[in-house]
Formats: structure tokens, C-alpha cells, sequence
């Protein structure tokens, strides 16, 4: 009785509306600490950190969890809120003729399921553009520096073992290899393989930081791109801004003394997380 | 009629106990064959409700309003009178029953007042187990005040909540008992009349407020709880829907209404400020335990502040005349209520009124001794020995705030002004009805099976009823009075059967009703309820107020009658009588309370005496106070209807024996 | 305090019935009191509408002095209209401007069905009450001496400041989503802070919370509404502490 309860009332989806929230939270502090390498100053500094995070991120075993989870929170979250829409519709099948709702609420708090459809709409194109290239782009390209020489301009492959590999050396399947007489050559998109041997000597990043300033530079569109990206990046404020201390409301935790840092702590957390994963394109467009 | 009180016999504390030991009971297997009306949900008619219905007996629960909730008792403010003597000031049983009695200026019933103070213990352990969240103290004991009219604090409160926070302990019980399906309730219906059938109260006929329909109801014992009657003076303390209705029907079907003229006019209310008015609202008298009543020594300064030229925080100490310390010294603020309530008027009556309305009828509550000195208190618990001014007034003002901030802030949102900044202006209102049904020592009514509870009742509180005692009445007629004097009366009902709706006397008294609505909706007179009620409340007030002389008293009863006469002929009611219709229900509580004030009026002219809220201006000493004629009134007036023409009811009287309590006049000085 | 008068314009929310389809409609009232209350105002609107032979607005109404819960109404977009902790009855007619246009409806949930104009039907409130607001003792009086069991002075506060609500559904009124937590959290709060109460603190919100779902009434969203609007305060800490309680009851 009390199971079924628990996962039908209404009380039972606001638990897993906050909790799912709560943990796409940490996910977006995980995420956020990754793109900042980005900023990173030192010389192929960026690249190669944000291209070693996204590397972790793609194949690390606890990370892989996690983002399972994060898949999953995010598909649970924006069923679970349509659902509460619906019915939070259907509670007042007819409405105000006159309504002031801006006298006793915050309007992000009024709309959190647009600004939520807005985020899932924001997540779905940016899993397309990164996410999907990542993972199942054939001709996603492999992360090389280039390196002064005797005044000559080379290029490396750097490997995750850190070893640099000269990209002339490395053909890009086992045919070119042979049939150029070229000492390696990738398997399996990252994998660096002996031609002779035929074994694994190393593994290659994919160069999602090419992909990256390369997607913000577009000629034609980059500025657009950023531009948007920098609203959903606003949307994504209004929401926490309501959504985090909401959670923790929703789950009982609430207290005179803590429950005002909880607010706070909030939008400081809203403001800050957003402003800086907006400020990331804003700084490739025009800095880089 | 001859008037049989049943009051047992052996010593006033031993009455109670022997009694009920020898009540009839019903078998818990007969008692769901049984069903019970009660009508009304207040703090008696929602706890006989529960009572009876966690007993086992079939109960069917009827309110106006459109939850049991809602209920007038909900806006008793003060608190609940108790003798636990958890003060240590010397309370006990016997103290709160003569504190009653002598409160009701020996006009009430021995037998009854001690019962009720026998039992008022149980009330406060009872709600206390049902989750009423009494104010305690920081040791998690309860708290309590003071009254006025007592010298003990025994009253246990809630802020300024006290009636919703038991009125709502009530509702929870029938709540549970209604979920539990021994009590079905029956929101927004208005008991229209009571049906007899071979002379016992069998049942009742009730408008579904809602659709308009007229529904038949049968029951073995019909209960009448549906409060007071303040309602007659139009302007009131109590709720708008108020009414006499059920009892005023009962009475018409022979029971008989005792002491309809004791009236109690609260003294601590806010000022009338106009014409469009519909309610008074009370301050609640707790705050007479830190305010401090008067009015301007000088006429000159009251009429300057009338005028707006001069603030009361300007008129200077030596010049402020604190009327009830100065006349009560021993009781000062906390005189009883009619004793009080007189003092303003005779204060206002001699020009010093300081309200600027039509009447200049206000006087002063003013905090700021209280402030003060409950500010310097609170710095030297907080360890400040040399507190500034403005400090104490902080401080103070704290401290004010959580004893009274509810009431500080009613006041505020209904006056526009800052009760902390300057003092309250307040003058008394038609607040409490101690006549009602008359009820023998079972609260059986004269018509067997009839029984009335709470303040629909007459029969605790005498002349005038002490603070805080409404809600212990009733909830001791509710939770520890009916269940057994119902069950003996059932006891003998066992074999009765169902009582069949399709009756002679359920289509008479049905047709009736339809009657009357049909005459009222087919009116077609030129003038709205509200005017006519607005009429009668303004004779009542004048003349049946708070003083009254015989000449008053004589032409009221003829004004009346003629009001009466001319709203039946010219009363408009829109509408149709199967909807809701407001116009139509308050045209219907308004037909019965021209009939009831015009009885008032008869009972204040025939006691030729004073006696609590019964005020003769005839009849008083050199000082102004009450003077009793215990020789030829220590007795209770019981109304017997007799036909439409109301100036023929008949007086009979059930005289008052005081064996326990030595009869004296009543001081508070 | 010298008494203003104002004139005003009216839009009122007529239906004839639970069934008919209703409609607002123009009322034009001259020379109101500003020391009025709002339900004195509306009394002077039926009784101009009675003389003028039409029907008058139902509303309800009955303590009128902010205890009772009867009144409601949806003023000017906000329940119990502009002022805060304070009902539509002590709501007072200085609030408004000569001229205004004043828009009245009744409270919108699906679970408090429209009887008549202004008058809604709020019995799923009762019903909320009936599946377990309350403590299951007997009405004996047999029970221990009130004072046996201490209760910290803290708690006792909180909890009658949680029994302070009247039931009048402003909560639900306000709440965009036409939820009822606020009430059912703050019924179970009053005996969740209370000894008395814990014994079945769990089979109490588990059934409130069942009852409250099947009414119809909808999800919390934290919006706080309820909150501002509630005449009597209670606060948004209440239904957090109703999750907190279902949560445990849920996993025990």
C-alpha cells in the first residue's frame, strides 16, 4: 500500500522531481568544471585539458554510471514534469478572468514547465552538436598539435599516455597503412595500432575542442549560436533559480534557520553556474 | 405548565455523580438502531455529534454553513475557564462555581453551574488529548489568564484563537466519526421546523440551502444546538448567519424559551462607524488584563477629540479618568462584563464619549502602562539594568505582540489606526445570550426527546455569563452532559423501530414550511429583509439595550409588533425558493426574530428588577449599580407560546433555591 | 479618520447555478464608505439590486471578522483581494481608489466546484479532514491530566500557529496549479509537532494525501503563492514538514 503510494501521489512526484533536479545539479558542476579548461591559458593548454575531460568523460567506468543516471534523470525530469503540467492543468479547468499572479510569485516559479521545455529543447540540439558528434561522428577529428621545429611547422598526434606521435607516421586504417608503408595507424576511431604488430601502443583524443571553436566560429552562423546559446544559458538561471531551493523544499527539508541560506545559496548557484557556461562561447567568438 | 428542573436530590457535589450512575444506558448492539439529530456545529453541537456518534447511535449532523467548521463558536477569542488551580492561586471546583453563580447575579441554577464546574477539568484534558495547542509556558505547561469577574487565573487559552482552536478539536472528533460513517453530516441545510409525533420530538424538516429543497429527517431524539440570538439586535458580535430559527421553532411546537431578556452586552468592541454596518466585532476581553479603561476627566477635552483637535495620547494623566478602577477598585479592569459595558455607557451617556460617530459612544483602551512596565520587565530579564525609553517601549511592545497581535492587528485592519501608537477606541455590543430554550438538569427541552445545548440553552449562566465560560458550557453540554441524559432518554426508545418520514405530522409540518417560503416569495412588497432587520435591531438597541425603563420597554413591544405586521406585508424577497437563496433565508431568520425581540421586550418589562445584562434604569442604587429583588424575581421566566399573537404568550416560572451559595448582592468593589 | 465615499465599478462573476455557464457582469455603485468592509460593499450592491428588482450576488459570508473561512472571493486577480493576512471580510473598501474597476470571481479548482456566482462548494476540504485530521481519542474526558505531558513551549507554538488556518481555501485559490498543501500541510503539521499526534502520524498523512489527490486538487510546484495569500500566514515550512512526514511514513 504504502509502495504504491509512493510512486503514484502526487507527493511521490515531487520527491522524484526534486531528486532527479538535485542530482542534474551536481551533473551541471561536473560539466561546468570541464568547460572551463577551455579558458585555459596555457600554451595547447585548452585544447588538450578540455579534450582530456571529454576523453574521461566518454571513458571512464564510474563516469559512464553517471551519466546513465544523468540520461535518465534528465528523460525522468521532463516526464515527470509534463506529467505535473497536465495535471496542474487539470486543477482549474477554468480560469481567471483577472489574475495577478506576479503579486504573490516570481514568474520563473510560474514557469518552470516552459522554461523547462526550453532547457530539454537547449539539450537535445546541444547533445546533437557535441554529444552525438562524440560519440558517433565517423569523421570526428583526432587532437594534433603543432610544433615548431628547426622552423618547421609540424604536426603531432598527442597521445592519452601524454607521447607524441608525428601524424605522417599514422595512416588512418590498416590498408592506407600497408599500402603506404606507414609504421601505425588508427583502429577503431582513437585506437593507435603497431602496422606490423598489429597491437594497441596507444590511444588518441578526439578533438572536441576543435569541434567547439570550430561550431562558435562558423562564418555564418557562429554569432547566432552564441547568442542563443547565451540565452538558454539565462533560461537555464530562471529555472535553478526556483528549481534548487525548490528541491530541497520538496523533499521536507526545511528550516527557519537554513532554509534562507538554502534560498540564497540557490540563485547565487543559479546566477553563477549559468553565467559562467554562457561566458564560455561568448570567450571563443570573440577571444580566440 | 408546571416547570420540572430534575434536579436531583443529596449534596451540590454529589448531584452529578449520583445522577448519572442511575441514568438508563443503551446497550452498545441497540444503539445503531437508533438515530439522533443534532442541529448545529458549534462547540456543544459538533461534540454531542462525535460523542453520540462514537457511542454507536446513528447521527445525523446539521449546519448552515458550509462546513461544520465554521461554526460562531469559532470566533470566541479569550479562552476556556477551568478549575485545575495549575496557578496555585487557590482555585477549586467550588470557586468557579460561585465565581459563576455570583457572575450570573444569582440568577442561575445551582445544580447546573456546579456540574458545569465539576466537569470543566475533563474539558481541558480532554482537548489537550486531541491535539488543541493550548499556550504554554517554557517549562511545556499550559498557561493561563485572568478573566474579568474572577480573582484566580483559570483561564486556559490559545492567543487570541481560543474558540477555533476547540471548535476545530470538536471538529476533528466529528470529522473522524463522519469518516467512520456513525455521523453523517449535512452542510448548508437550515432546520425550518421540528416535527412531533405523539407529543415526542421525532424528527425535523430542513431546507437543502443549496437546491431549495424541503428534506424530511426522523430521528428517536433531536438535539438543538444552534447557538445564541444576538442576532435580533441586527448589529452584533455574532456571525451574520446567526440565528434563532431552531429555537424559536421548537418553541413554537411547545418548548419554552427561559429569560429571553438577559442579554450581554460586551463592553471591549469596536466602535459603530456607519450606516451600512452589518456586524460589530469584538475585542476580546482578555485584553482588559493589560489594558486600562477610561475616558477624559474634563467634558471639554472629550469634545475636542471628537472634534479631531486634540490626540488621546495628549491628554495628560492627571486628566484621563479611569472609571472602573476608580469605582471597582478590587476588580478595576476586570469587573464583569454587564458591570463594565454599564460604565461606558453611563461614562458616555454624561458626554465624555470620545468616538466621533453619530452617538460619540467610545471610550479608551489604552496599552501604555502595560507597555511600560512590561518592557522594563522584559529588559531586566534581558539583563539590561538601565534601559533606555525607547528601549522599553520596544521591548514592550514585543511583549504585547505576542500575548495580543492577532487582536492588535484585527483592530488595525477594521480602524485604520496603530493600537501600539495610540490606545483602542471601544464601546460595548450585543455579544451573548444567557435566555434560551429552558432545559431541565438532563437538557431536555419541554418537548420530550427535544434537548437543547450550548447557548441555545439558558441554563449556566444566570443574568450575565463570566469570560470565557460559553466555551466550557458547551463543550461540557456536548461531551459530558448529553451522552448520558440522551442514552437515558433512548434507553426507552429501543423498540421503537425506524421512524417512518411518511407521516401525517411530516406532511404538516412540511406543507408548513412551503407555506411560509411561498408567502415570502410571492410577497411582492417594496422593501428588502436587511431594512426591516436594520428596524427591529434598532428598536432593540434603543430600548431593549443596555438600560431599559418600563415606558422603553412597553412602547418596544408595540413598535415590534407593528414592524412585524408591516414586514410581512411589505417585505420583498427575489428569487425562487428551489435555488439558493440568501434573500429568502434571511427572510425567514428575520420572521422569527420580530416574534423573539417582541418577547424580549415582554420579559424585561415584567422583571422589575436588575440583575446582570438585565439592566432597569428603575431599578438601581445611588451608585448606579444593579438593585436585585430577590423576593419577588429569584426566579426563571419560561415563555410558553400561544398562538401567533406573541403579547399572549404565557409567563411561567421555575423558582431558584440557593442551598450551597448564600445569596448576596453582588460587589466588585 | 473622516469617512470618504468612492464610487466604483464592479465586474462580478454571475452563474446561475453548478450547471449554467457563467459570465461577469457590470455593476456601477456610488457613494461607498471607505469605512466599509468588502462584504459591507457587496451587501450594499445586493440591496441597490434588490430594490431594483434583480437578482442579488451570492456570496459567502458569516463571522465576518476573519475567523470563520467562509468568505472568500477572487478580487482584483488575488484572493481575499489586495491586503495581506487578512480575509475578504476585514477587508476594507479604503484599499481602493474613487473610480476603480474592481473584478470579483469566485475561487477556480476543479475541486471546489461553483454552486452559485461568487459561492463554491469546498466540502473536499471536510472530506480531507474526515481520512485522518484528527487525533483518534475518545471523547471520554477519561484521559490523562492535561499537565502530565510537558510539551516544549517551541513546538506548542508552531503547532497552533499551524492550527491557526481556517480553512478558507485561499491557498488553493491562488496556487497556479490548485493545489491544497498548504492545507493538508499544515493539519499535518499540528499533530506532527504534538505528542498526542505522533502516535499515528503515518496512517495520518498517507491517507490525507491519498484523500487530498483524489479530490483532484493539484501539485505543489514551490511557487509560494499560497503562502503570501494565506489571511492567516501559515507558512511554506508546513509542507515541507508534510513531505518530510509522508516520506518517512512512505519508507517505513
Amino acid at each position: 500500500m504504502a509502495n504504491s503510494a509512493f510512486l503514484k501521489s502526487s507527493l511521490a512526484k515531487k520527491y522524484w522531481m526534486a531528486l532527479t533536479g538535485l542530482f542534474l545539479c551536481l551533473f551541471l558542476i561536473g560539466h561546468l568544471l570541464g568547460n572551463l579548461q577551455l579558458l585555459s591559458t596555457e600554451k595547447y593548454g585548452a585544447a588538450l585539458r578540455f579534450n582530456q575531460y571529454a576523453h574521461f568523460m566518454t571513458t571512464n567506468p564510474a563516469v559512464k554510471v553517471l551519466s546513465w543516471l544523468t540520461y535518465i534523470s534528465i528523460l525522468f525530469h521532463a516526464i515527470d514534469g509534463f506529467w505535473l503540467t497536465v495535471q496542474n492543468r487539470k486543477a482549474r479547468p477554468v480560469g481567471y478572468v483577472k489574475n495577478s499572479p506576479s503579486a504573490n510569485t516570481t514568474w520563473a516559479s510560474r514557469n518552470m514547465a516552459l522554461l523547462g521545455s526550453l532547457i530539454l529543447l537547449f539539450i537535445v540540439t546541444h547533445m546533437a552538436s557535441f554529444w552525438g558528434r562524440m560519440h558517433f561522428d565517423k569523421n570526428m577529428p583526432l587532437y594534433k598539435v603543432e610544433i615548431e621545429a628547426m622552423g618547421q611547422k609540424q604536426s603531432f598526434y598527442q597521445l592519452v599516455n601524454g607521447q607524441f606521435v608525428p601524424v605522417e607516421q599514422v595512416a588512418m586504417s590498416l590498408v592506407e597503412a600497408r599500402e603506404k608503408h606507414m609504421p601505425k595507424y588508427i583502429h577503431n576511431k582513437t585506437e593507435l595500432f603497431d602496422t606490423n604488430a598489429k597491437i594497441q601502443i596507444g590511444e588518441l583524443y578526439k578533438d572536441l575542442y576543435k569541434i567547439t571553436v570550430d561550431f562558435f566560429k562558423q562564418p555564418t552562423y557562429g554569432l547566432l549560436y552564441v547568442i542563443l546559446y547565451v540565452i538558454s544559458m539565462a533560461v537555464l538561471a530562471f529555472h535553478l533559480s526556483h528549481g534548487l531551493a525548490s528541491s530541497f523544499q520538496s523533499i521536507g527539508m526545511s528550516h527557519p534557520k537554513y532554509s534562507p541560506f538554502i534560498d540564497k545559496f540557490g540563485l547565487v548557484f543559479s546566477i553563477v553556474v549559468s553565467v559562467l557556461f554562457a561566458i564560455l562561447p561568448v570567450y571563443i567568438y570573440f577571444v580566440l | 405548565m408546571k416547570l420540572d428542573s430534575k434536579i436531583p436530590e443529596g449534596h451540590i457535589s454529589e448531584k452529578w455523580t449520583n445522577h448519572k450512575n442511575h441514568l438508563k444506558l443503551v446497550a452498545p448492539n441497540n444503539r445503531p438502531k437508533i438515530d439522533v439529530i443534532v442541529v448545529g456545529t458549534g462547540l456543544a453541537g459538533a461534540s454531542a455529534a462525535a460523542s453520540l456518534g462514537e457511542m454507536g447511535y446513528n447521527v445525523k449532523s446539521f449546519c448552515f454553513q458550509d462546513s461544520p467548521r465554521r461554526a460562531h463558536s469559532i470566533a470566541a477569542q479569550g479562552g476556556i475557564n477551568a478549575a485545575k488551580n495549575y496557578q496555585n492561586d487557590g482555585d477549586s471546583i467550588y470557586r468557579l462555581f460561585y465565581d459563576t453563580i455570583k457572575g450570573g447575579d444569582y440568577r442561575a441554577r445551582e445544580a447546573n453551574v456546579h456540574r458545569l464546574a465539576e466537569v470543566s477539568g475533563n474539558i481541558i484534558d480532554q482537548c489537550v488529548a486531541q491535539g488543541v495547542p493550548f499556550a504554554r509556558d517554557y517549562g511545556g505547561m499550559l498557561d493561563n489568564r485572568s478573566f474579568g469577574g474572577t480573582q484566580v487565573q483559570r483561564t486556559f487559552y490559545a492567543a487570541g484563537q481560543t474558540g477555533q482552536q476547540l471548535l476545530l478539536g470538536a471538529y476533528s472528533a466529528l470529522s473522524r466519526q463522519i469518516g467512520q460513517g456513525n455521523v453523517q453530516q449535512f452542510n448548508r441545510h437550515e432546520m425550518l421546523d421540528i416535527v412531533k409525533v405523539d407529543g415526542k420530538a421525532r424528527g425535523i424538516i430542513a431546507r437543502n440551502l443549496v437546491t431549495g429543497e424541503i428534506e424530511r429527517h426522523s430521528a428517536h431524539a433531536v438535539i438543538i444546538a444552534s447557538g445564541g440570538y444576538g442576532n435580533v439586535y441586527f448589529l452584533s458580535t455574532n456571525a451574520m448567519g446567526s440565528n434563532v430559527s431552531a429555537g424559536w421553532k421548537i418553541h413554537k411546537k411547545g418548548a419554552l424559551f427561559a429569560n429571553p431578556c438577559y442579554v450581554q452586552i460586551h463592553p471591549t468592541c469596536i466602535p459603530v462607524h456607519g450606516t451600512n454596518q452589518s456586524k460589530l466585532t469584538l475585542m476580546s476581553e482578555s485584553l482588559r488584563n493589560s489594558g486600562r479603561i477610561w475616558v477624559p476627566k474634563k467634558k471639554e477635552d472629550a469634545e475636542a477629540i471628537r472634534a479631531g483637535k486634540l490626540k488621546p495620547t495628549q491628554i495628560a494623566e492627571e486628566d484621563r479618568d479611569y472609571y472602573l478602577e476608580r469605582r471597582y477598585p478590587a476588580f478595576g479592569n476586570l469587573v464583569p462584563r454587564d458591570v463594565a459595558s454599564r460604565a461606558a455607557k453611563e461614562r458616555c451617556d454624561a458626554g465624555y464619549g470620545i468616538e466621533a460617530n453619530d452617538t460619540n459612544e467610545g471610550v479608551y483602551l489604552d496599552f501604555s502602562s502595560e507597555i511600560t512596565s512590561k518592557g522594563k520587565q522584559a529588559a531586566l530579564v534581558a539583563g539590561d539594568h538601565n534601559p533606555s525609553e525607547a528601549k522599553i517601549l520596544e521591548l514592550g511592545k514585543k511583549w504585547i505582540e505576542e500575548k495580543y497581535g492577532n487582536l492588535f492587528q484585527m483592530y488595525e485592519k477594521i480602524t485604520a489606526e496603530n493600537p501600539y501608537e495610540t490606545p483602542m477606541k471601544i464601546y460595548p455590543a450585543v455579544h451573548y445570550t444567557m435566555g434560551g430554550v429552558w432545559v431541565d438538569y438532563n437538557l431536555q427541552s419541554t418537548i420530550p426527546g427535544c434537548f437543547v445545548a450550548g447557548e441555545a440553552n439558558f441554563s449556566d449562566h444566570g443574568a450575565n455569563r463570566l469570560g470565557a465560560s460559553a466555551l466550557m458550557q458547551g463543550l461540557a453540554d456536548g461531551y459530558f452532559v448529553l451522552p448520558y441524559t440522551v442514552s437515558d432518554y433512548l434507553a426507552n426508545e429501543i423498540r421503537t423501530g425506524k421512524i417512518s418520514t411518511q407521516s401525517a405530522e411530516f406532511d404538516e409540518a412540511e406543507k408548513a414550511v412551503r407555506a411560509q417560503i411561498d408567502k415570502f416569495l410571492n410577497n411582492n412588497g417594496t422593501k428588502s429583509v436587511d431594512h426591516f432587520h436594520k428596524k427591529l435591531g434598532h428598536i432593540m438597541w434603543n430600548k431593549v439595550g443596555m438600560g431599559r425603563n418600563a415606558q422603553g420597554l412597553a412602547e418596544a413591544v408595540k413598535e415590534i409588533d407593528a414592524l412585524r405586521a408591516e414586514f410581512h406585508r411589505d417585505v420583498y424577497v427575489p428569487g425562487k425558493a428551489d435555488e439558493m437563496n440568501p434573500e429568502l433565508e434571511k427572510a425567514l431568520r428575520v420572521a422569527d426574530f420580530m416574534e423573539l425581540g417582541q418577547l424580549m421586550a415582554m420579559d424585561a418589562l415584567q422583571r422589575n428588577e436588575s440583575c446582570g445584562g438585565h439592566f432597569r434604569e428603575e431599578y438601581q442604587d445611588a451608585e448606579g449599580e444593579t438593585l436585585r429583588d430577590d423576593e419577588n424575581f429569584k426566579f426563571v421566566g419560561a415563555w410558553e407560546y400561544n398562538g401567533e399573537d406573541i403579547n399572549k404568550e404565557i409567563l411561567n416560572k421555575e423558582d431558584l433555591n440557593y442551598e450551597f451559595i448564600k445569596i448576596a448582592a453582588r460587589n466588585y468593589k | 479618520m473622516a469617512t470618504k465615499y468612492i464610487n466604483i465599478n464592479l465586474k462580478v462573476w454571475r452563474q446561475k447555478d453548478a450547471k449554467a455557464k457563467g459570465q461577469m457582469e457590470s455593476y456601477k455603485l456610488d457613494k461607498v464608505s471607505t469605512d466599509s468592509s468588502f462584504l459591507e460593499m457587496l451587501d450594499q450592491l445586493n440591496e441597490q439590486l434588490v430594490n431594483e428588482r434583480k437578482e442579488p450576488v451570492a456570496f459567502d459570508h458569516d463571522c465576518r471578522e476573519g475567523i470563520c473561512g467562509m468568505c472568500s472571493l477572487y478580487i482584483n486577480g488575488r484572493a481575499h483581494g489586495p491586503d495581506r493576512f487578512i480575509t475578504t471580510c476585514q477587508l476594507h473598501m479604503r484599499s481602493f481608489k474613487d473610480g476603480e474597476t474592481i473584478f470579483i470571481e469566485p475561487w477556480r479548482s476543479k475541486a471546489f466546484p461553483v454552486i452559485k456566482d461568487l459561492v463554491v462548494d469546498r466540502s473536499s476540504f471536510d472530506r480531507i479532514q474526515q481520512a485522518g485530521g484528527f487525533v483518534s481519542v475518545n471523547t471520554s474526558g477519561n484521559t490523562i491530566d492535561a499537565n502530565a505531558t510537558p510539551i516544549n513551549k517551541a513546538d506548542a507554538d508552531r503547532a497552533f500557529e499551524a492550527a491557526a488556518c481556517i480553512g478558507c481555501g485561499a491557498c488553493v485559490a491562488s496556487c497556479k496549479n490548485g493545489s491544497a498543501m498548504l492545507f493538508v500541510g499544515a493539519k499535518v503539521s499540528q499533530y506532527a509537532l504534538l505528542p498526542q499526534g505522533k502516535v499515528e502520524a503515518h496512517d495520518r498523512v498517507l491517507n490525507m494525501v491519498r484523500q487530498m489527490d483524489e479530490e483532484g486538487f493539484g501539485n505543489c510546484t514551490n511557487t509560494g503563492a499560497c503562502e503570501i495569500e494565506c489571511p492567516k500566514g501559515i507558512s511554506l515550512e508546513n509542507i515541507a514538514r508534510m513531505n518530510r512526514e509522508y516520506l518517512k511514513a512512505s519508507l517505513s
